[in-house]
């Protein structure tokens, strides 16, 4: 038998993908979304596939995360079974507003926008785009570029829905949101969610995204967050990826941020065989603060990738990036932080720290941060290392009698409590630690009763 | 009944040989003190015995008649052996309470012993604590970090008191201490000492002798103990130094 491999053009296979479904998709979502599609399959065709030329995607292989078995669902989501039987958020004390998303879509696709205190709006986005036109269509799109990543233009092309969180002026969210993106299909999967994040002046919320697969297809996400915090406002945002090793991850994310407000945004990177995550921020408006944490434990062959882009596009505002990284096995990856300070960004404070722990020979990562300065009063630190755990601390715990297992443990654990003693929602905090640890101990990391696990 | 048996032993450090033939033998109840100039291979002695991976190219060490130097440090630590070290570790990010909760529990398993319960835990540890006269603030941070030079030494006749060893190798935990709280040091050896343990006390000042009173004081120098002698021998030194023995040495 011959095998003759077919060259798969992933470009191709969109461009036609989305001629034959435009009618499909945009019947699915809003005009608001629709009207921007078109541009976006002409950026998609421009640009491609990223490729490992592009020095934002050197080390990720994206277009090997697209096979063609991956199969994209338009239309009306048939789901054969109640989602609750499978999926329940088991953390002790976590008190959330819940909003699932399966399979990139909102899981309840008639259900109203809901209203909570102070005004609070939650819900679908396409819903939103009908209910609320005035207020999405002046962000919706905006803060996203799609300048140099066909990525998002393809997200802009396909995505037809997603969640709509809106903060109107003074709103104070006192519980938590949570968003839960679950993965559940019969064959291997596609999706591209879109979620739009706005805070008004002086609002103020704490946002949790859990991402899930329930079942042991591969799947492929690729999804695209815009958020919008407006002067005063105090935005935080917990992401834990979590889904099974079969499974990629494209995840963008873009936020704006006005005068003297604060954003903290964490990512805790636990499973998944192939995670790109890409954070833009741009300080817009004076006195702004922004947090960006990461934390990203791999194993086995898994990739995983962060890159971080933070624009100082004013006076007087200060950014800290942290990432922290433990590699055992063959596991792989990139950090990639820039900071730019624009020419009338003066008084800018930006830090940056990566941190990783190669626990094998074979383990990888690439570190590069990257500076572009052009304000001259400024206040830039970054410092980027990469080693193996402290032998003297290693020595020091076994000569009182812990094993070497243990002692490494304790060390790894160590290093990744920097980044998990930074999530503001307790009930969370401690269940991350917990799965931190059992990560780290190599036991099953699952985040719910799931009863699967395929790793 | 002897406990350690240190035969001929010679260490190198990158190519460099630091113990050149050195030879010791501890008892049970015994205490032993070393003393010597800086750099003849004092703590390289300590670290050997504890299980630091050093190079031996020669001797051998039995401890309760069996081959000490391949068994790893915490099988060491296991079997009774604690080292006070010269330069405690930071560990930023290890509790204190974490630290030594697995360890002595580590320890009581490698007996039989159930691990202790959290509250016995920590009241094993208040105990300890009031013992050493350590500072209750301390415990609540992660190891020795950023502790003071005399607090870092304290914390380890805490954990001393703590674990209990047979057989505990202080490492000049004496220097850098204050009067009061070189007394608590010596007093945190003493309570431990009976029939069943020994202690080899690393120190380059007799004062701290006064309080623990070696049976024996030995001189290394040049990577072998070049005189032994009771605890007479340690005011001999502080009052003349150690030219005298050198001189000994090399003639
Ligand atoms: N890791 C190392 N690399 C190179 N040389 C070393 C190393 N460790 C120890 N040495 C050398 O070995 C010799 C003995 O050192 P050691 O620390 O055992 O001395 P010491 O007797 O404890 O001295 P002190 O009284 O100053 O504590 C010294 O010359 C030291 O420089
Ligand atoms: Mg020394």
């Amino acid at each position: 038998m011959s095998t003759v491999k077919q060259e798969y053009d992933v470009k191709k296979h969109f461009l036609e993908l989305f001629r034959e479904n435009r009618s499909v998709i945009d019947s699915g979502s809003a005009p608001l979304m629709n009207k921007q599609r078109e541009g976006a399959i002409e950026e998609f065709e421009r640009l491609g596939i990223p490729s490992q030329k592009s020095e934002k995607y050197r080390y990720a292989d994206i277009n090997g995360v697209f096979n063609p078995n991956l199969s994209k669902s338009f239309g009306v989501q048939k789901v054969s079974f109640n989602i609750h039987d499978i999926f329940e958020c088991d953390i002790p004390d976590l008190d959330t507003n819940l909003i699932l998303l399966v399979n990139g879509r909102y899981f309840n696709k008639e259900e109203p926008l809901r209203e909570l205190q102070g005004g609070i709006i939650t819900g679908s986005l396409a819903r939103a785009s009908k209910d609320m036109p005035q207020i999405v269509e002046k962000y919706y799109n905006s803060a996203a570029s799609t300048e140099d990543d066909s990525l998002v233009a393809l997200n802009t092309a396909f995505a037809q829905d997603g969640v709509f969180i809106y903060l109107p002026k003074d709103a104070v969210l006192e519980k938590p949101l949570q968003i839960v993106n679950i993965m559940i299909h019969e064959t291997d999967l596609m999706a591209q969610h879109r979620n739009l994040f706005i805070a008004e002046e002086n609002s103020s919320a704490k946002v949790v995204v859990c991402d899930h697969t329930l079942s042991p297809n591969k799947f492929l996400t690729n999804g695209v967050t815009e958020i919008y915090a407006a002067s005063n406002s105090n935005f935080d945002l917990s992401k834990i990826q979590n889904e099974h090793n079969g499974s990629a991850q494209l995840s963008h994310t873009f936020l704006e941020q006005e005068s003297e407000s604060t954003v903290f945004t964490n990512t805790v990177s636990l499973h998944g065989g192939f995670v790109r995550n890409n954070m833009f921020v741009r300080l817009n408006g004076e006195g702004s603060e922004n947090h960006t944490l990461g934390l990203y434990l791999a194993d086995k062959t898994q990739y995983i990738d962060n890159y971080v882009k933070i624009d100082h596009a004013s006076p007087g505002c200060s950014s800290r990036q942290l990432f922290k990284g433990v590699m055992d096995d063959q596991a792989s990856g990139s950090f990639n932080g820039t900071i730019v300070a624009r020419k009338d960004a003066q008084k800018t404070n930006a830090y940056q720290a990566n941190n990783n722990i190669l626990l094998t020979d074979d383990a990888r990562i690439n570190s590069r941060p990257q500076l572009e300065i052009y304000a001259d009063d400024v206040k830039c630190s970054h410092g980027s290392t990469t080693g193996q755990l402290d032998e003297n601390a290693m020595f020091y715990m076994r000569s009182r009698g812990i094993p070497e297992r243990e002692a490494r443990l304790l060390l790894m654990y160590a290093f990744a409590y920097e980044v998990v003693n930074q999530i503001h929602v307790k009930p969370l905090r401690l269940r991350i630690d917990d799965l931190v640890n059992k990560r780290l101990r190599g036991e099953l990391s699952r985040c719910n009763n799931c009863a699967m696990n395929c790793e | 009944m002897q406990m350690l048996k240190i035969k001929d032993l010679r260490v190198t450090i990158e190519d460099q040989e630091i113990l050149k033939g050195f030879n010791l033998e501890v008892n049970a109840g015994e205490v032993h003190a070393i003393m010597g100039p800086n750099g003849s291979g004092k703590s390289t002695l300590a670290a050997v015995l504890a299980g630091r991976d050093l190079t031996v190219t020669g001797g051998k060490v039995l401890y309760n008649g069996e081959d000490l130097l391949e068994k790893s440090p915490e099988q060491r630590a296991k079997e009774g052996i604690f080292l006070g070290f010269q330069y405690p570790i930071e560990i930023p990010g290890v509790s204190m309470v974490n630290f030594l909760k697995t360890a002595v529990n580590e320890l009581r398993e490698s007996r039989g012993e159930k691990p202790l319960s959290a509250s016995d835990f920590l009241k094993l540890m208040r105990e300890k604590k009031e013992l050493v006269e350590i500072d209750s603030t301390l415990t609540n941070r992660s190891v020795n970090e950023g502790f003071s030079g005399g607090e870092k030494k304290k914390n380890e006749i805490f954990q001393m008191a703590m674990l209990e060893p047979k057989l505990a190798i202080l490492d000049e935990t004496d220097s850098g201490l204050d009067i009061d709280a070189l007394r608590i040091v010596a007093n945190g050896v003493n309570k431990l000492k009976s029939k069943e343990r020994a202690s080899i006390v690393i120190t380059h000042y007799q004062r701290l002798l006064d309080y623990i009173v070696p049976d024996f004081v030995h001189v290394l120098y040049d990577g072998r103990i070049v005189k032994s002698g009771d605890k007479d021998l340690a005011l001999l030194l502080e009052e003349k130094g150690y030219e005298w023995i050198k001189e000994e040495a090399g003639a």
